[in-house]
C-alpha cells in the first residue's frame, strides 16, 4: 500500500499537476489576443516587458503595491500563510531526506524549528482567513462552500503532516493523510482557483503589459503599482 | 414575441428607427419590451466562443473571493458597503454565470446584467488596480455590455447613442453641413474681440487638426470658440476636418463595437485625408479613451496607435504653457482654492496624471492648488462615466454614487473643481444641483482665455484707443 502510493500514485500526481499546470500556461498565453484584449503585445516587447515586471514585482512584495498598502493587515496574514505554504514543503527536511534516498539530490533545507514554525502560521493564518471570511459582509456574499474546501484542501497536508512528524495521535494515519491529501492539494491546483500559483504571474503580467504598452506609456515609471 | 419594435437585437440604422425610438419619451415602450425579449442563446453562445478567451475566462475562474476590491469601487462606498456592490460579486453573479452557463440564460438575467453594467459600474477600471491578479472589472463590464448590446439588453439612451453615430458619425443629430456651419458662425462671432481669428475647415498639412465632442456644436458652441481663440492666441497652424470631426464614443459605452469601428474610422480617414502632423482633441476623456487609446484597436492597427500623433487637449495645453506659446498674466493666476478632478480615461487609462499639475502649476497661485484624495491614478470616478450621466433608468444610483467625489471634493475646502472632461464636468454640475456645496466648476479652456496676456498686434484696434 504505502508502496504504492508513494510510488505509481505519487508519479501520476506530478504528472497530472505538470502536465496540467503546462497545459494551462499554454492555453493562457495562446489564447491572448491583440485585438479582443486590445493590447499591442508583440508591437512594444521593451514597454511589454517593463510593465509586466513591475506589475508582477509590486505585489510580490509586501506593502509593495498601494493594492497591499490599503490593507495593511490583511497583508501580513497573506504573506506570513504564503510565505508558509511555499517555503516549508520545498525547503523541510523529511522531503529533502526523500530526494537524497531515491535520487541522490541534494536539497536545501531549513531548520525544523523553523519549518514548524511556518506550519503553525499557516494553520493559524488560514484559520484568520476563514473567519474573515465569515465575518466581513464584503467577503461572505462572494465565499462559497468551494472556497472553504480548497482552504481546507490546503491547510490538511500541513496539520496532517504536523501531527505525523510530532508522533501525535496515529502516526500511520496522519502519515497517510498528509501524503493523499498532499497529492489531493497538487492535483487540484491545475483545475481550481488555485491555478494562481502560476496563474498570477501569468495575470499580472498580462495586466502589466496592457498598461506598459496602452494604458500608461505615457507614464513616467509606468503605471503606479 | 421574441423581439419587441423599438427593443430589439438590431442596432439602430436609420434615421426612421431612430425617430421611432426617440418618440417613445424615456423610453418606457422600449423597457416593456424588454421584459419580453427573448435570449438568442445560439447567438450568445457565439459570441462567447469568439471573443471570451483565456484573459476574461481565467480572471473569472481564478477570482481568490478575496473582497480586496470591494473598497475600491465607489459604488460600494457610496451605498454603505452593500455587499451587492462588490466588484467581484457583481461581475460573477452576471458574466460570470453567463460564461459558466455558457449562454443558458434568460431575459430577467440579462436585464439584471444590462442594469449592473451600466447603473453599478462605469467602467472606471479602478478595482483593477487593487486586485492582487489585475483582475479589472472596468474590462469585464465593458465586454459584457457588448453581449448586452448584440442580445438588444441596452439602456434606451445608450441604444440611441449608438444610432446617433451609426447615422451621423457623432453621438447627437449634427450633420457635417451643422458642424461646418457651426464653426464659420463661431469665427464670425468672435471678430470684434479677435480680429484675424479664423476656425480654418479641412486645411491639408496643418500643424494640428482639432477634433471636439458634439455636444459642443450641439449645445455649447463657445467651446469651439474657445478653442479656436486659444489656438490663434498660440499662433498655431490648425484645421478642423468636415468629416471625422467627432471624437467622442458612446459606441464604446454602448458596447456597439461595430459602431465603435465605424465612428473611429471616420476620424483617422480625416487624419490620412488631411495630413496633419499631429491631432488634439478636446477637453474629453472618453473621446480620448475612444479615439486615441482604444480606436486603434477597433479598427485594427496592429501598432495600437492612431494614423497620427494624437494628443489630449492638457498635452497640447501643458506645451502651450511650457514653451510660452500662450503666457499667464502672474496678476490673474487663480487665488481661490481650486482642485482637479482626474479623468478615469486619460489618467489612470493613460498616465496623464503629471501633465494636469504641471498646468495647475502655471495657473494656480503656489498654494491654492489643493489635491483629492485619493489622487492621479487612484482617484474615484466623478460618479457619471461610462454613460450613466446620461441614462435615465438609473438617475437615482448616479445620484447616490456621487457621494464619494462630493465628499471628496468637501474635503479639499476647493471652491473651484477644474474638470477637463465633458462627462466629469456634467458629473459635478449635477453633484452641484443634488447637493449643493457650492462649489463652480469649470472647463480650463475659458480659464486660460481669461488669464492669458494677449499680445498687442493681436488686439482688436479699438479697445487700444479706449484704454488710451
Ligand atoms: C506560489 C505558490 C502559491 C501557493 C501554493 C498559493 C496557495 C494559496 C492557497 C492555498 C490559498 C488559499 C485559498 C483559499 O483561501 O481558499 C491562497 C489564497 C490566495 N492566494 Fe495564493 N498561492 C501561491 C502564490 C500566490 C501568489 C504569488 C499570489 C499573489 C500575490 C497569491 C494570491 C492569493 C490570494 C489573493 C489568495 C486569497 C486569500 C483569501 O482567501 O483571502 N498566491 N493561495
Ligand atoms: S470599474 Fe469602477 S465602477 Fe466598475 S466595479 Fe470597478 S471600481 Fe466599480
Ligand atoms: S480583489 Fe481580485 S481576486 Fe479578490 S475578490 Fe476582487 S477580483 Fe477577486
Ligand atoms: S466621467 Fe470622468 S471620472 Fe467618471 S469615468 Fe469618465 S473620466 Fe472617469
Amino acid at each position: 500500500m504505502y508502496n504504492f502510493i508513494t510510488g505509481p500514485l505519487l508519479w501520476i500526481t506530478f504528472i497530472i499537476f505538470f502536465v496540467g499546470l503546462t497545459v494551462r500556461v499554454v492555453l493562457y498565453i495562446r489564447g491572448l489576443d491583440w485585438r479582443l484584449d486590445r493590447v499591442a503585445y508583440r508591437k512594444y516587447p521593451t514597454l511589454g516587458l517593463k510593465g509586466a515586471l513591475s506589475s508582477i514585482f509590486h505585489w510580490l512584495v509586501p506593502f509593495g503595491s498601494h493594492g497591499w498598502r490599503a490593507k495593511p493587515l490583511y497583508t501580513i496574514i497573506f504573506f506570513i500563510f504564503h510565505i508558509g505554504l511555499v517555503v516549508t514543503p520545498l525547503f523541510l527536511v523529511g522531503h529533502a531526506v526523500i530526494l537524497k534516498e531515491r535520487w541522490g539530490i541534494n536539497w536545501p533545507t531549513i531548520p525544523m524549528l523553523l519549518a514548524d514554525a511556518l506550519t503553525i502560521a499557516v494553520m493559524v493564518t488560514a484559520v484568520f482567513i476563514a473567519i474573515r471570511r465569515i465575518g466581513l459582509p464584503e467577503v461572505r456574499i462572494i465565499t462559497t462552500a468551494y472556497d472553504y474546501f480548497l482552504l481546507l484542501l490546503t491547510v490538511l497536508p500541513f496539520f496532517s503532516g504536523f501531527m505525523a512528524a510530532h508522533q501525535f495521535g496515529d502516526y500511520v494515519f496522519w502519515n497517510y493523510t498528509h501524503i493523499l491529501s498532499g497529492m489531493a492539494l497538487l492535483i487540484a491546483i491545475p483545475f481550481t482557483k488555485l491555478f494562481h500559483v502560476v496563474g498570477y504571474f501569468l495575470s499580472r503580467a498580462q495586466i502589466g503589459m496592457d498598461f506598459g504598452i496602452k494604458r500608461a506609456y505615457k507614464a513616467k515609471g509606468g503605471f503606479a503599482w | 414575441m421574441p423581439e419587441g419594435i423599438l427593443c430589439n437585437r438590431t442596432p439602430i440604422n436609420t434615421k426612421e428607427q431612430l425617430d421611432a425610438v426617440l418618440a417613445d419619451k424615456g423610453g418606457k415602450q422600449y423597457y416593456q419590451e424588454m421584459e419580453q425579449l427573448e435570449v438568442d442563446v445560439e447567438k450568445l453562445q457565439k459570441s462567447l466562443q469568439d471573443t471570451c478567451k483565456s484573459r476574461i475566462r481565467t480572471w473569472l475562474e481564478m477570482c481568490a473571493h478575496c473582497g480586496l476590491c470591494a473598497d475600491s469601487c465607489f459604488f460600494y462606498l457610496a451605498n454603505k458597503k452593500d455587499p451587492q456592490q462588490v466588484p467581484s460579486y457583481k461581475i460573477l453573479t452576471t458574466l460570470g454565470k453567463i460564461v459558466e452557463k455558457n449562454g443558458n440564460v434568460d431575459t430577467a438575467h440579462m436585464i439584471y446584467c444590462m442594469d449592473t453594467a451600466w447603473g453599478k459600474c462605469t467602467c472606471c477600471n479602478r478595482c483593477g488596480s487593487f486586485c492582487p491578479y489585475g483582475i479589472d472589472m472596468g474590462v469585464m463590464f465593458s465586454y459584457l455590455r457588448g453581449l448586452c448590446f448584440s442580445q438588444g439588453f441596452v439602456p434606451w439612451e445608450m441604444k440611441i447613442g449608438s444610432g446617433m453615430h451609426r447615422i451621423f458619425r457623432a453621438q447627437m443629430d449634427v450633420t457635417p453641413e451643422d458642424w461646418v456651419e457651426t464653426c464659420e458662425w463661431m469665427a464670425e462671432e468672435q471678430q470684434d474681440e479677435w480680429p484675424g481669428l479664423e476656425i480654418p475647415v479641412d486645411k491639408e498639412g496643418a500643424d494640428i487638426m482639432y477634433t471636439v465632442n458634439a455636444r459642443e456644436p450641439k449645445h455649447y458652441p463657445e467651446d469651439i470658440a474657445e478653442a479656436a481663440i486659444l489656438f490663434h492666441l498660440a499662433g498655431e497652424n490648425w484645421t478642423v476636418p468636415s468629416l471625422g470631426w467627432e471624437q467622442t464614443s458612446l459606441t464604446m459605452f454602448a458596447g456597439d463595437w461595430e459602431g465603435c469601428k465605424l465612428q473611429v474610422q471616420s476620424v483617422y480617414e480625416a487624419i490620412e485625408r488631411l495630413k496633419p502632423k499631429r491631432v488634439v482633441g478636446t477637453e474629453c476623456g472618453h473621446a480620448h479613451r475612444g479615439t486615441v487609446i482604444e480606436g486603434p484597436y477597433w479598427v485594427g492597427r496592429e501598432d495600437g496607435r492612431p494614423p497620427a500623433p494624437y494628443i489630449h487637449y492638457v498635452e497640447w495645453l501643458a506645451e502651450a504653457l511650457r514653451t510660452g506659446k500662450i503666457k499667464i498674466d502672474p496678476a490673474k493666476k487663480l487665488k481661490i482654492p481650486v482642485t482637479i478632478q482626474d479623468s478615469c480615461n486619460y489618467i489612470r487609462n493613460h498616465g496623464l496624471k503629471d501633465i494636469t499639475r504641471e498646468i495647475m502649476s502655471y495657473i494656480v497661485e503656489p498654494g491654492y492648488f489643493i489635491e483629492m484624495y485619493p489622487n492621479k491614478e487612484y482617484n474615484f470616478c466623478c460618479g457619471g462615466g461610462g454613460g450613466l450621466n446620461g441614462i435615465g433608468r438609473y438617475r437615482q444610483w448616479r445620484n447616490v454614487g456621487m457621494k464619494v467625489k462630493r465628499d471628496q471634493i468637501i474635503a479639499t475646502g476647493a471652491k473651484l473643481v477644474i474638470a477637463p472632461c465633458h462627462n466629469c464636468w456634467d458629473a459635478i454640475r449635477d453633484l452641484e444641483e443634488v447637493y449643493e456645496l457650492g462649489i463652480k466648476w469649470s472647463f480650463l479652456k475659458p480659464l486660460i482665455i481669461k488669464m492669458a496676456i494677449i499680445p498687442e498686434h493681436l488686439k482688436p484696434q479699438e479697445e487700444e484707443e479706449e484704454e488710451e
